[in-house]
Formats: structure tokens, C-alpha cells, sequence
């Protein structure tokens, strides 16, 4: 992909992304780092948009920039005031050196690597062929999906029920 | 004709200029960039121009519906008032209340309304005027439409302030409730059609000569109903009642931060009427009046009549609570959609494997959906038992006669 | 200067890095639960990009994978989060170097 908006898309959404992932890291304030984790997911909804995988960016923006993060923001209000700085834990140091190891090992990996790559152009019309396949060859998973989102969701109800509810029975 | 003066077509004068630009000389790169700079300005002032405008017609046409005269004091007929509005609001002192977590107090506005500019991108305003035609319009909207439950978070929670906090918490229950039957309503559409291209949709309305809304009424009703519940707007606007909450989660905010807020809940208003303009009142298209009808004075003109419907809520019902909101959404237009889903999916299997025509299928799924959607209101909402109301009416009898007054009663004779 | 899939790998590599990080080393239970966010939006990326580049004969099963991962990441966050308010409720803490009722 060489043409001028796709590298100045990606290089300014790279960027950004990673600098707000550095950065939910780096800020002393937990909600500031919900904040900066959605900015990271939108740049990867459009890094996905660089790749023409429109149905699954805006996918990506609904569930994780609408859903997911007020999850993550509720989870931190409904929980103690004293822990919201955002502080490493005891294992800052091997975790450090652990995930610079991983991140040479994958870069070496990416970089090393003869891909085959196809001269195809970008997709076309993604949103159909997806369906088609997800009800084609993948409708056994779609359907454990559909079965775990409920589990999920039942699970999620009855875990914060509160107990004066379950002592009544 | 394609001169640049057919204003039948704004494209037309801003096709004239990009060739003119690309006759200058300039790389490729150019014209591309400068449409979209062109379309974002000309999206822009449109939308904030509208703003003005209908803070006028609503207070003016509320006050109508409510008996009174509305503003009349500001310009001939009170058409200045807008201009006041916002003069007012930029010189007021924009206050940072202490504590308040200064960077996400002032980006809670600016995220406020980014989500209710950036909806009217893949909108078809006319026949080639679309800023972005995506291939997954219809989700697009919804999916930007979802960043709106952040935004009110991040106003609510930045404000330092308990009913702030209180506030933002409900519209959030109340935004992502209905987020779902939003979903449900557009899918029906979606079925029909077979594709989410906003383009495609307004194509397969003018091609089958008929407005979606005949087709789907149970799905436009649910629409209309979580639209206005997106758009914080009376009868739900439990998010700054000012009897309730203290003008909830947008409470410690004052001048052009206020501003931000006050234009969000217009825009929004505007963004989701635009949708079911476009989805399922044929957009830019008039039975084959855009010949002669620029297609965007047809959809404006759709758009502000059918915003009249909700400023006709506004004017005519109560606040809901908080509970009948939710116990609404999710015992009542949750339920209805889904089966609106079943209905509307085995219809369009009906019509692709049975191969029947368009002029016999259309009517005829019009009619099954027309009466499945009364069957199933009147049917559940009397299953859930609200068929008869509560109580009756009764006259009001005079304290002396009886003592006191019973309520709930039929009047006791005297 | 063009773009190829080595590039969207090496940001797929860093973001998986930097969710490692987060998810090993912050003391918060909502921390850990970012950076397993970002691990699998950065697993996503990568998918996407093979996807997109790689040579197949279906091209798009990778955005099907995305699709599911994304589901489940969802259903999975609901819970951790679920999670973490009933131990909130029950130790009173909700850093994770001081739940260590299950260690020897």
C-alpha cells in the first residue's frame, strides 16, 4: 500500500496508538488511563480502516470504545477511592524486561520473516462475505458465541447480586 | 444538466472547482482533500446554522402547544433570540469548579459533541452529496451514536459533583438500554434491503416506490422511541430535569462549555431524525420529484418536519421516571423488536425463495406488518396488564361534603 | 515509502508488549484487565493485517476470528469486572498484591 493517505494515516494512527498505550501505563490517575485506553482502541479502529476492514472497525468502536470502556469505568467507580492511582505492583522490573523481550522476539519474528504476501488490492465489501461465513462454515462457533455471551451475561448478574437477595430464599 | 449553477446538485459547483483545481496543476492528492475540507465546513455551518435557527422555532412553537407566547422580545417577532442565546453563553465566565479534574472537564464537552458532527458523515444529503458513502453506514451510525454513553460518563464523572455523577450514571443505564433496540429497529430495515449502505437504502426505497416506513412500523416506532431517548430530550430528559438532578451531568457547566452541551442535544436531535429520514422516509427522494426539487431542500424539508414530532413530544407529554424508562425498554420495545426480527426475516425469505413479485410482495408484507404490529402492542402491553388504566376518574367532591377525598375511588355520593 | 504487513506486525507487537506490561505489573484489578484488553486488541490488529496481505482462499476468515475475539473479550470483561466488585465486597481491596487467599 503506497499511496500518500494510507502512510500518513497509518504512521499518525501508529503513533497514536502507541503513544496512548505507553501512556495508560504512565499516568498516575486510573480514569485517565481508561481515557487514554479508549483513544488506543479508536487508533486501532483506524488502523483497521487503513486495512479496508470497515465492518470490523466499526465493530471495534462500538463494542470496545461504547461498551467495554463504560465497563471499565464503572467497574472503577463502584470500587475503593484509595486504589484508583494507578500504581505498579512488586513485579514492575521482570515485567519491564519480560515484555521488552516478548516485543524484540515478535518484531525480530515480523520482520525476519519471507511472508507470502498476495498483490490483492484492498476489500471490497467486507460486511457480506463475513456473514456468508459465519453462517456458512463458522455458524458451530457463532453459536457457542451466542451461548457464552449469555452465560456471560447471567453469570455477570447473579455474581454482584447482593446477598440480602439470596438470603431471603 | 451538469452545469455548476444546478443547485439541483451541490456536487455540480464543487466538481466545477476541483476540475478547476486540478487544471491548476496540482497533484492528485488535492482535489481529494479539498472535497472533504469542503464537505466538513459545508456539514459544519449547516449543522450550526439549524442550531440557531430552531432554538427559535422550539421555544417559539413549545410555547405555541403550551398557550403562552414564546420569546418576542429579542428582534422583530423575537428571531434575535438565538443570536442573545449565544452571545450570552460566550461571554459568560466559563467556571473550572475546584477539584474537578481539570483535563477531562474540559474535554467533556468537546467529546459531548464530536459524536453528534461526525454522524451526519455517511447521511446522504443528496443524490452524490455524501461526505463518506461507507459500506456500513447503518452501523457506523450506531457505532458513533455508542460513544456518546463515554462522553456523558466523562462530563459527569469530571465534574466533582454528586448529582453530576447521579446523573450521568442514569443517562448512561438509560443510553446503552436503549443502544439495543436502536440496533434491533435499523436491523429490520438492513433485512430488507440487504446492504448497509445508506446510498443502497434510499436506492431500494426509490426502486420499490414505497417508504420503508409502510413496511416497518413496529421497527420505526421503537426508532423513534430510543431516538428520543439518545437525544436526552423531554419526555425522557431525565438527565437534566431541572426539578430532579439539578441539570444532571451537565450541572457545573457554564457559558460556551454549556454551549457545547446545549448544540450536542440539538445536533443529536437532528442526527437521529436525519436517520429515520433517510432510512425509512426515502431520504433525498420524493416519488420522482427530485427531478425538479433540489434532492436536499426535499430532505430538509423532511427533516425539519419531522423534527416537529419531537418538539411536539416535548411540548404535550410528561417526564418518564427513571424505572418506567427501563422497564419500557427492556419488557416492552425489547421483546417487540425481536419479534419484528423473526417476522421481517422469515418475510424476506418468503420473498427471495418464493420469487414473488415486487408489486404483489410489497403490499402485502405493508398489510401483515401493519397488523402484526397492532396485534402485537395492543397484545403485549395488555399481557404485561396495562390495558385498562389504574384508576378512574373521578369527580372532585367538595371537602365539606365528606371530610376528605378519595383517591382512587369513584366519588361517593352524597 | 510504502506500507507493508511488517509494519502493522511491529505495532501488533509493540501494543502486545506494552498489555504484557500492564497486565503483569499494575496492582489494580482494572490495570490487569487493560492490559488484557490491549493484548487482544493487538492480537486483532495482526489477524486483521494477515488478513488483509496474506495469500488464502479465504481472505476474510481473519475478520470472523476478530469478530469472535472481540465477542468474547467482551463477555470476559464483563465478568473480570463482575468479578471485581463482589471481591471488593468481600476483602475490601481490590489490589491484586493483597488477594493471596489462594497461595500456600
Amino acid at each position: 500500500m503506497d499511496d500518500a493517505g494510507t502512510v500518513i494515516a497509518f504512521w499518525v494512527l501508529s503513533a497514536a496508538t502507541i503513544s496512548s498505550a505507553a501512556a495508560t501505563a504512565a499516568v498516575r490517575n486510573l480514569i485517565h488511563a481508561v481515557v487514554l485506553l479508549v483513544v488506543s482502541f479508536m487508533g486501532v479502529a483506524g488502523l483497521y480502516i487503513t486495512l479496508s476492514a470497515d465492518f470490523v472497525a466499526v465493530t471495534q468502536i462500538l463494542i470496545y470504545a461504547g461498551a467495554i470502556s463504560v465497563l471499565m469505568v464503572f467497574a472503577i467507580v463502584l470500587t475503593p477511592r484509595g486504589e484508583r492511582g494507578n500504581a505498579e505492583g512488586f513485579l514492575r522490573l521482570p515485567a519491564l524486561l519480560l515484555a521488552g523481550l516478548v516485543a524484540v522476539t515478535l518484531i525480530f519474528v515480523a520482520v525476519d520473516t519471507e511472508w507470502v504476501i498476495s498483490d490483492r488490492p484492498g476489500f471490497q465489501e467486507t460486511a457480506s462475505v463475513i456473514g456468508e461465513a459465519l453462517l456458512d462454515r463458522y455458524v458451530l462457533p457463532f453459536e457457542i458465541a451466542s451461548v457464552l455471551l449469555l452465560v456471560a451475561m447471567l453469570g455477570a448478574i447473579v455474581l454482584v447480586r447482593p446477598d440480602s437477595a439470596m438470603e431471603d430464599e | 444538466m451538469t452545469e455548476w449553477y444546478d443547485f439541483r446538485d451541490i456536487g455540480n459547483a464543487v466538481g466545477a472547482l476541483l476540475d478547476q483545481i486540478r487544471d491548476w496543476g496540482a497533484p492528485d492528492w488535492v482535489p481529494y482533500v479539498a472535497a472533504t475540507l469542503i464537505g466538513i465546513v459545508g456539514i459544519l455551518l449547516w449543522a450550526v446554522l439549524s442550531v440557531l435557527a430552531f432554538i427559535w422555532i422550539e421555544r417559539r412553537v413549545v410555547g405555541l402547544m403550551q398557550n403562552r407566547i414564546g420569546p418576542n422580545r429579542v428582534g422583530p417577532q423575537g428571531l434575535l433570540q438565538p443570536v442573545a442565546d449565544a452571545i450570552k453563553l460566550l461571554l459568560k465566565e466559563a467556571i473550572t469548579t475546584t477539584n474537578a479534574d481539570r483535563y477531562m472537564f474540559w474535554l467533556g464537552p468537546i467529546l459531548v459533541f464530536i459524536p453528534t458532527i461526525v454522524v451526519f458523515a455517511p447521511i446522504p444529503f443528496g443524490e452524490e452529496m455524501v461526505l463518506a458513502d461507507l459500506n456500513v453506514g447503518v452501523l457506523f451510525l450506531i457505532a458513533i451514536a455508542s460513544i456518546n454513553t463515554l462522553a456523558v460518563f466523562i462530563a459527569g464523572w469530571s465534574s466533582n459533583n454528586k448529582y453530576a455523577l447521579l446523573g450521568a450514571m442514569r443517562t448512561i443505564a438509560m443510553l446503552i438500554s436503549y443502544e439495543i433496540i436502536q440496533v434491533l429497529a435499523l436491523l429490520g430495515v438492513v433485512l430488507f434491503v440487504g446492504s448497509m449502505r445508506l446510498g443502497d437504502i434510499i436506492g431500494w426505497q426509490l426502486d420499490h416506490d414505497v417508504w420503508l416506513i409502510v413496511l416497518q412500523p413496529v421497527a420505526v416506532l421503537c426508532y423513534i422511541i430510543a431516538g428520543a431517548v439518545e437525544m436526552n430530550r423531554s419526555p425522557m430528559d431525565i438527565a437534566e430535569a431541572e426539578s430532579e438532578i439539578v441539570a444532571g451531568y451537565h450541572t457545573e457547566y457554564g457559558g460556551i462549555k454549556f454551549g457545547f452541551f446545549y448544540q450536542a442535544e440539538y445536533l443529536a436531535g437532528f442526527a437521529i431524525t436525519a436517520v429515520v429520514v433517510t432510512l425509512y422516509l426515502g431520504g433525498y427522494t420524493l416519488f420522482g420529484l427530485e427531478q425538479w426539487v433540489p434532492g436536499w431542500l426535499i430532505f430538509l424539508g423532511k427533516l425539519y418536519g419531522f423534527f416537529f414530532t419531537y418538539i411536539w413530544f416535548r411540548g404535550t407529554l410528561p417526564r418518564l421516571r427513571i424505572d418506567q424508562l427501563m422497564a419500557f425498554a427492556w419488557k416492552f420495545l425489547l421483546p417487540i423488536s425481536i419479534l419484528n426480527v423473526l417476522l421481517v426475516g422469515s418475510e424476506v425469505l418468503l420473498w427471495k425463495e418464493a420469487g414473488l413479485e415486487s408489486q404483489l410482495a410489497i403490499p402485502l408484507f405493508a398489510v401483515i406488518n401493519g397488523a402484526f404490529a397492532v396485534a402485537v402492542v395492543v397484545g403485549w402491553a395488555t399481557a404485561l396488564g396495562h390495558s385498562a388504566p389504574r384508576h378512574t376518574a373521578h369527580r372532585a367532591i367538595l371537602t365539606q361534603e365528606v371530610g376528605a377525598i378519595f383517591y382512587g375511588e369513584a366519588a361517593p355520593r352524597p | 515509502m510504502s506500507v507493508g504487513l511488517e509494519h502493522y506486525l511491529v505495532v501488533g507487537a509493540v501494543l502486545f508488549a506494552v498489555g504484557l506490561y500492564l497486565a503483569l505489573a499494575k496492582r489494580n484489578f482494572v490495570g490487569v484487565l487493560m492490559g488484557i484488553e490491549l493484548m487482544f486488541n493487538a492480537v486483532n490488529l495482526t489477524f486483521v493485517s494477515f488478513s488483509r496481505f496474506a495469500e488464502s482462499p479465504n481472505p476474510l476468515d481473519g475478520h470472523v476470528f476478530v469478530i469472535f475475539v472481540i465477542t468474547v473479550s467482551a463477555a470476559e470483561a464483563a465478568t473480570a469486572l463482575a468479578l471485581a466488585v463482589l471481591l471488593y465486597r468481600v476483602k475490601d481491596t481490590i489490589s491484586v498484591d493483597e488477594i493471596d487467599m489462594l497461595r500456600w
